[in-house]
């Protein structure tokens, strides 16, 4: 599909949605200046990973939730060479998406 | 924290924004992310991570209850993969 680029002269890649593309739809929903709705964006986004770093979990309602995990330690192995290496204990993020979003995604 | 404390925090430190507005700032942002993957784009924001879309093969499945098999269609699921930055932040305590 051709790149139609947009009224910011943001030459939106058609694959992929970013930060500039995202900060241009809150200002076509809320009209604050570009600048103000990428500042508020990021803000958002901010929010979100603080609440995550502090050890919240973040569930947005008709979308999904953020969720942390715990590892525990454990002993892995360097698949080339065979070693065996210790694997911290360490919190990782995954992402439930709520049956919503997962219906959205398969509309037609 | 759940959608309406992300509102309240967001609200609290812009005290100029009404909360309908800061309620639309919200719905905007995950609407759009939420449009682009269903249009079967993936959504890259640096530092916090990217969402994209998997595809799953049709298969037979099986009620788990009767035990009747029922097939599930093709289909794609959502997928967050966060980015190197949270990633690191969420391991530093």
């Amino acid at each position: 599909m051709a790149d139609t680029g947009n009224a910011a002269g943001i030459s939106a890649d058609s694959a992929t949605l970013t930060r500039a593309e995202l900060a241009d739809a809150v200002h076509a929903a809320i009209g604050l200046s570009r600048a103000e709705c990428a500042g508020l964006v990021e803000s958002v986004l901010d929010q979100v990973g603080d609440r995550l770093i502090a050890g919240e979990n973040v569930k947005i309602s008709s979308f999904g939730s953020f969720v942390l995990r715990r590892k525990g330690a454990r002993v892995g192995r360097n698949p080339k060479t065979g070693v065996e290496v210790p694997i911290a204990p360490r919190t990782v993020l995954t992402f439930r998406p709520s049956q919503l979003l997962r219906e959205q995604i398969n509309r037609k | 924290m759940i959608r309406s404390e992300l509102v309240q925090a967001i609200a609290a430190a812009n005290p100029q924004l009404t909360k309908e507005i800061v309620e639309n700032l919200i719905d905007t942002i995950f609407g759009e992310i939420t449009e682009a993957l269903a249009a079967n784009r993936r959504v890259e924001l640096r530092g916090f991570g990217a969402f994209s879309t998997r595809a799953r093969d049709a298969r037979v499945g099986r009620n788990p209850r009767t035990g009747t098999s029922v097939s599930v269609s093709a289909k794609r699921v959502p997928y967050f993969k966060p980015g190197k930055e949270l990633r690191e932040r969420l391991n530093l305590s």
